[in-house]
Order: C-alpha cells, then sequence, then structure tokens
C-alpha cells in the first residue's frame, strides 16, 4: 500500500489531477456520447493518462477522435498508435482530405489547413452523434482562453458564445443540452504548461519524440525555424540548414516552427521553459500570430 | 539551474474583486508580472497598444481584458482565471468584475477560492462596492480575506488614511463571518508592497502582499472529521482479469476515509466497511479532500451515483426541504411556486420554490421580507422541497455538500447558485 501525506496535504500537482479525473467521471456518468478530442500533442496526451487512471482498470469509455489534416508530424502519428493500442481504445479518425473531397468544407487556397480544421471537427461531432468532446485547452495558452469554462456549451453550429456563458460554480458542471447542440470539456483548464511538463516527468509518459532535441533541416520563415518537407515548398530567398532544436507544439507541419534546443529530457525542457520568454504559441504558431483576437475568433467558429 | 517542481508546491485559489478604477487589473498584471509570469510576447502586445492609445505609460491592465467586447468597453464581464506561481505555490486567480451588475460573476469566482482580495482606492476610502465584495466573499465562506489598500503613492502614503481604512472595515467586519484578516496598503502602479516591501511606508510593519499570498495556511480549512463520500461513477470493468471488480468512484469531500472503516450508504442506509480505497492502480491507506479515488466495501450492497458514503455515527440528515441563500443568475426573477432541476453534489433532483423569506441588501445587509421574488444578481433565503432527499449538510459546515446549482429545465441554463443554511 501506498502511504498517504501525514499532514493530508495534496500537492498543488495530485490537486490538479484529482480536479481534471472527476471531471472526466462527471462526463462518463452525465453525457451519453462523449470523445475525447486527440490532436497528439502533450496536452492531449496528457488527458488521455488522466482518463487511463479516471476509469482505471476498467477501459477509457469513450472514443479518440483525431482530425487528420494530412499535414501531421509522422512521429506524432506513431505516439497516436501507441497510446491507442495500449489503452484499447476506439479511434475516430476525421480527415480533411475527405472532407474537401465531399464538400462539408471548401480548400479555396487561400484557407490554412487549421482553419478547415473546424468544420472537418464539426462536422465528425455531428455525424458521430458526440455529445460531449473533451479538449485539451489551457486557461494559461492565450488570454480569450481564460474565460473559458470547464464545460463549454456549443450550439446547434458548434460555436461559442463567449458572452452568454453558464456560470460555473464550487465542481458542479451543469451539463443540459438541447439536442443538436454538444459540450466541448476541458479537464485540463488548470494546468499551466509547466504543470503538463512535470506531469509528464512524474508519470513517465510517452509523447512524440519531436518534443525533445534532435537535429533537422529547417529554414527561416516570419521569424520562426520551419521543417523542410515536400508539403511546404520553400519560397525564393529561404535557406535550408541543418539545426538543432525541437518543438514546443505539436501542429500542422507547414505552420508549426520549432526553436533551437538541446534540450533532450524532461527535467532540461522544464529547465528551458523556466526561463523561456515566449509563449509556446507566440513563439512557434503561426496561425496564432495574425491577430490579438485570432483564438477568440476561431474559438467561436468552434476551433478546440 | 534549478527550480521547485509543481510536485511539491501547494496551491492557492484566490478570487479578486474591484473595478478597474480600484486599479485591480493593474495589481493582476503586477504580480503577473513581478514574479516573472508575464511573457515577452504578452508584454509586448501590452506594449505596443498602450502606445497606440497614447497613453504614456504601459497599461498592465491590458494583459488580463481576455474578450473583445471587454478591450473596447474597457471593463472586465465576465470571470477569467489567471495563473502563476512562486517557488513553492502555483496561485490560481479568479479574476472577477466589481459591478453590482455582475455580482454572479463575483459568486461563481468565490464559490472555489480560499482567500479573497478586495481592493480600494486610497482616495476614496471604503465603499458600498467595497462592503459589497466582502459580504459575498463572506457569504460564499472564503476563509482568508485581504483588503487591499491601493493607490497609497496618490495619499503621500499616509498612515492615517490606511489606519482610518483599516479601522473602519475592521468594524464593518465583525458583522461578518471572516475568520482571517489581512489590511495591506500597496501601490500597485508603483510597486509598493505588492511583491517589494514599500520604502515608502516605514510605519507598516506587516507582510507584503505576495509574501502574505505565498504564506497564509490554508491547509486547515477542510473538514477533515465529517467523512462524506459521493458516490460519482461505478467502475466495473467486466473483464477477464478485473472479473469482481465493482469500485465507487468519486472525489472525497470531507473527513479522513480508511480501509476498515464502518460506514453507511445513503440514503438507502445500508452498512459496511470499507475493504480498500484505490488510487489508479495503487491500493491507498488513507483518502482525505479533494483526492479523486475508489472505494471498495466489504460487502455486495447496492450503491450508485448520487449516492454517499458516510461514516455511521456520523452522516448527514437525508432532507427534502432545505433553506438556503440562493444567489439568482439570470434576467426572469426567481419566484415561489417556481420548478427547477437541482444539482447537488453528484445528485440531480427537481425542486419547487416554497417560499422566499427574504432578500438580502448586499451592501446594507439588510433583509427585505417585502419582496417576494429575487431579480438577476440578487441573493435571498429561500426554502425549496426536493423530489428527492439531498444528502447535504449546512454549508458553514461543508462547502461542497452544502451547496447546489439550479438549473432552468426549458433552456438547460444554470440560474441559481445555492448555499444550504440548513435543512429537514
Amino acid at each position: 500500500m501506498t502511504d498517504t501525506h501525514a499532514d493530508y496535504r495534496l500537492s498543488q500537482l495530485d490537486q490538479l489531477e484529482a480536479e481534471s479525473i472527476h471531471i472526466f467521471r462527471e462526463v462518463a456518468a452525465e453525457f451519453e456520447k462523449p470523445v475525447l478530442m486527440f490532436s497528439g500533442g502533450k496536452d492531449s496526451i496528457v488527458m488521455l493518462r488522466l482518463a487511463e487512471k479516471a476509469f482505471y482498470p476498467a477501459k477509457i469509455p469513450f472514443p479518440v477522435l483525431q482530425v487528420d489534416t494530412g499535414l501531421d508530424f509522422p512521429e506524432v502519428l506513431a505516439t497516436r498508435d501507441n497510446w491507442v493500442n495500449r489503452l484499447g481504445v476506439n479511434l475516430v479518425v476525421a480527415s480533411i482530405d475527405d472532407a474537401i473531397a465531399n464538400g462539408v468544407v471548401v480548400d479555396d487556397g487561400k484557407t490554412s489547413r487549421n482553419r478547415l480544421q473546424i468544420g472537418t471537427l464539426l462536422n465528425a461531432i455531428e455525424e458521430n452523434g458526440f455529445t460531449a468532446a473533451f479538449g485539451g485547452g489551457r486557461r494559461d495558452e492565450e488570454k480569450a482562453r481564460a474565460k473559458e469554462r470547464v464545460y463549454s456549451h456549443r450550439d446547434e453550429f458548434g460555436q461559442w458564445d463567449p458572452k452568454n456563458q453558464r456560470p460555473e460554480l464550487w465542481s458542479l458542471y451543469n451539463g443540459r443540452l438541447h439536442a443538436g447542440e454538444h459540450m466541448r470539456i476541458f479537464p485540463i483548464s488548470n494546468w499551466t504548461e509547466l504543470d503538463i511538463w512535470d506531469y509528464i516527468g512524474r508519470e513517465g509518459i510517452e509523447i512524440p519524440q519531436i518534443y525533445f532535441s534532435h537535429q533537422r533541416r529547417v529554414f527561416e520563415r516570419d521569424g520562426m525555424l520551419m521543417s523542410e518537407t515536400p508539403l511546404n515548398p520553400l519560397r525564393p530567398g529561404e535557406v535550408v540548414e541543418e539545426r538543432t532544436v525541437r518543438f514546443r507544439t505539436c501542429g500542422d507541419i507547414t505552420l508549426t516552427g520549432c526553436v533551437e534546443s538541446t534540450a533532450s529530457t524532461v527535467d532540461e525542457i522544464i529547465d528551458e521553459i523556466s526561463i523561456a520568454t515566449l509563449t509556446e504559441r507566440g513563439a512557434t504558431r503561426g496561425d496564432d500570430r495574425f491577430s490579438e483576437a485570432a483564438m477568440e475568433d476561431r474559438k467561436k467558429e468552434g476551433y478546440f | 539551474m534549478s527550480t521547485v517542481k509543481s510536485n511539491q508546491m501547494d496551491l492557492l485559489r484566490f478570487a479578486t474583486a474591484g473595478s478597474v478604477d480600484d486599479g485591480k487589473s493593474t495589481l493582476i498584471g503586477r504580480l503577473l508580472l513581478d514574479s516573472k509570469s508575464i511573457f515577452a510576447d504578452q508584454l509586448e502586445a501590452v506594449e505596443s497598444t498602450s502606445k497606440s492609445k497614447g497613453y504614456d505609460y504601459t497599461d498592465l491592465a491590458l494583459l488580463t481584458d481576455g474578450l473583445r467586447s471587454e478591450r473596447e468597453q474597457g471593463i472586465t464581464i465576465d470571470v477569467a482565471y489567471r495563473y502563476f506561481a512562486t517557488p513553492n505555490r502555483k496561485f490560481i486567480i479568479a479574476d472577477t468584475p466589481g459591478h453590482v451588475q455582475y455580482t454572479r460573476n463575483m459568486v461563481t469566482g468565490a464559490s472555489t477560492a480560499d482567500l479573497g482580495l478586495v481592493l480600494v482606492d486610497a482616495r476614496q476610502g471604503l465603499t458600498e462596492q467595497s462592503r459589497r465584495h466582502a459580504v459575498i466573499l463572506s457569504l460564499l465562506r472564503v476563509p482568508h480575506l485581504v483588503l487591499a489598500v491601493n493607490k497609497m503613492d496618490l495619499v503621500d502614503y499616509s498612515q492615517e488614511v490606511y489606519d482610518k481604512i483599516h479601522n473602519e472595515f475592521t468594524q464593518f467586519a465583525t458583522k461578518l463571518n471572516i475568520p482571517d484578516l489581512e489590511v495591506i496598503p500597496i501601490s500597485a502602479l508603483a510597486g509598493d508592497n505588492v511583491v517589494n516591501r514599500s520604502e515608502n511606508m516605514s510605519w507598516y510593519s506587516g507582510p507584503t502582499l505576495m509574501h502574505h499570498l505565498e504564506n497564509v495556511h490554508v491547509a486547515s480549512d477542510r473538514d477533515l472529521i465529517d467523512a462524506r463520500f459521493p458516490v460519482q461513477y461505478v467502475v466495473r470493468p467486466k473483464s477477464d482479469e478485473f472479473h469482481d471488480y465493482r469500485g465507487y468512484a468519486g472525489m472525497v469531500a470531507g473527513g479522513v476515509l480508511k480501509p476498515g472503516d464502518e460506514v453507511v450508504v445513503l440514503p438507502s442506509g445500508m452498512t459496511s466497511k470499507i475493504s480498500k480505497i484505490d488510487l489508479f492502480d495503487k491500493e491507498v491507506t488513507e483518502a482525505f479532500p479533494p483526492m479523486s479515488v475508489t472505494v471498495h466495501l466489504e460487502d455486495d450492497v447496492d450503491v450508485s451515483r448520487g449516492d454517499m458514503i458516510a461514516r455511521v455515527k456520523n452522516a448527514p440528515q437525508p432532507s427534502q426541504d432545505i433553506d438556503a441563500m440562493i444567489c439568482w443568475m439570470t434576467t426572469a426573477p426567481l419566484k415561489p411556486r417556481q420548478k427547477l432541476a437541482i444539482k447537488h453534489t453528484t445528485r440531480t433532483a427537481r425542486a419547487l420554490v416554497k417560499d422566499i423569506q427574504y432578500r438580502l441588501d448586499v451592501n446594507t445587509l439588510h433583509r427585505d421580507q417585502e419582496t417576494k421574488e429575487l431579480g438577476v444578481n440578487e441573493i435571498g433565503r429561500v426554502q425549496l422541497r426536493t423530489t428527492v432527499p439531498l444528502l447535504c449538510d449546512p454549508y458553514s459546515q461543508n462547502r461542497t455538500t452544502g451547496s447546489f446549482i439550479l438549473i432552468d429545465e426549458a433552456t438547460g441554463v444554470t440560474v441559481g447558485a445555492g448555499m444550504i443554511t440548513s435543512s429537514s
């Protein structure tokens, strides 16, 4: 048996874990058809780990949904498969290419894949009749997210109305829905980037290799280091060179930049981000840099 | 470089109340900035916005105004959650708007807070608004209160001004339920006594705001005596390996649970013993708030979601008649005979409003017994009758088993927050 703490204190990380597990169980008990939105990034992997703990030794009682952008890092897909196989959960893949082919979303050549994810995701939620979708959003990520509820209500169009959110008190979550609506659930709302890393280290959680320092052929674009890939043709003047880098987020390979880093363990990453001067999104996500309200706009439309 | 891991840090959740005029956003910006929780790109965005608005200083308040409509109007409308950490403690701020029309948002922010931070402008002294904030924090049983007397730089760091506000507030607080009060003179703009001790107020010997936030003792605020375990979910793997596994999952709401404890399952009244307690794949010798665990009983009794496990000689009385203070949160008023859904711990039922006994004026504490309804943002004492018994305690004894929300059955919206005063 494990001795618990003699002074009846829980560390903040244990408190966050307990809160997240409580949210997972609450949703599994109250919603007909939940799903966990899995991006392959560290936050959604931590979510999977928490879901595993919440229902152990039973299997996670809902499937995992991934939007296949066609532009995912191969390392991320490999990690996804390892997790899905180990936990024995169902994987539902919603492909942007299929969505374009079926006319669900329109690729006008100007819209980023990130934006096309929204329609693809909403369509997958509707088609499968999911009533609750877990997302790995954290409130510390961005100003618009600071006001997001743990249970975030979406109307029939999948939209978020930031001015008309339900009050959320104590740990009493209100999961009432009308037909056609769904709830986004953010079980790691109160975790910070540092908490995520500490937890990954403590639990020995498998995450995609691209988070750790490695050699990669990269080029500079808009002040960010981008991965060389046939999916992202070079523009005039861009020069490819090999650097020692790692990624701080796992997004679309054509938009997600890396940073020069020699951090090859979780501890080294924690040391690195403790003195980092840019938020993880500001540093390396082209999709968030367009305007101060970029995230709020995408969230209203139904982004993760 | 060595960092203290969040593995060892503890947690303080605090709620701030005040308006932009009190310097609340500036103070939060200052806490984030001085604890190095602001990143360069966030600061740059704020600096460029300040410049484009023609300010000659960096408006730290811009760091916290999240939604576009709020930025346009220059006010905080909704509760925003913010995070920072010092080496030994992580902080979650529920940043709430101060105006009376947003009382419900302040109630929301206070519901999970260990500490409430009320700001006053030293030039204005105590206002109706600051008294209201203290009343709400007291109603929500937030155990620690800090009154930050801000803008001391604008009153020449005068001890007289501070003493006057301090005395006036202490006197007012005797009418409230505030177990722990600290009054701190600060200047959020200049940084006095926020993180660094002020050189301008040698007459003040108390802690700086940050020092107090870092050291205030919150572990003993929980109830470790009265065991309360609302059953949230029944874990039944139905696999070959765990064929007979049947565990009751939930978050401990009070007391300490141990294997061997004689327990009663409510509302059925069946008794049994705890055989073991699981935390994921390990057994633990004790479970206490706010741990999420899975409890096993020796006997095969019927237990399902919404039930509660408590000690045989210390269990809440199942009750369908509830007296509670209710904060009403929607435009259409609460009226007698109204029917609503009620969610209390893991139990959902329906409730009928039997009587509205009085409306509390949160500015004066006056009890208005004439009005027989509660408007939006109003708080009053209400009698409810529920369709099934609730397994509840007074809110003053347990903030988890003493609280509930009311839901409009037609719209599905959360319309009320309740704190149980008594049940029978």
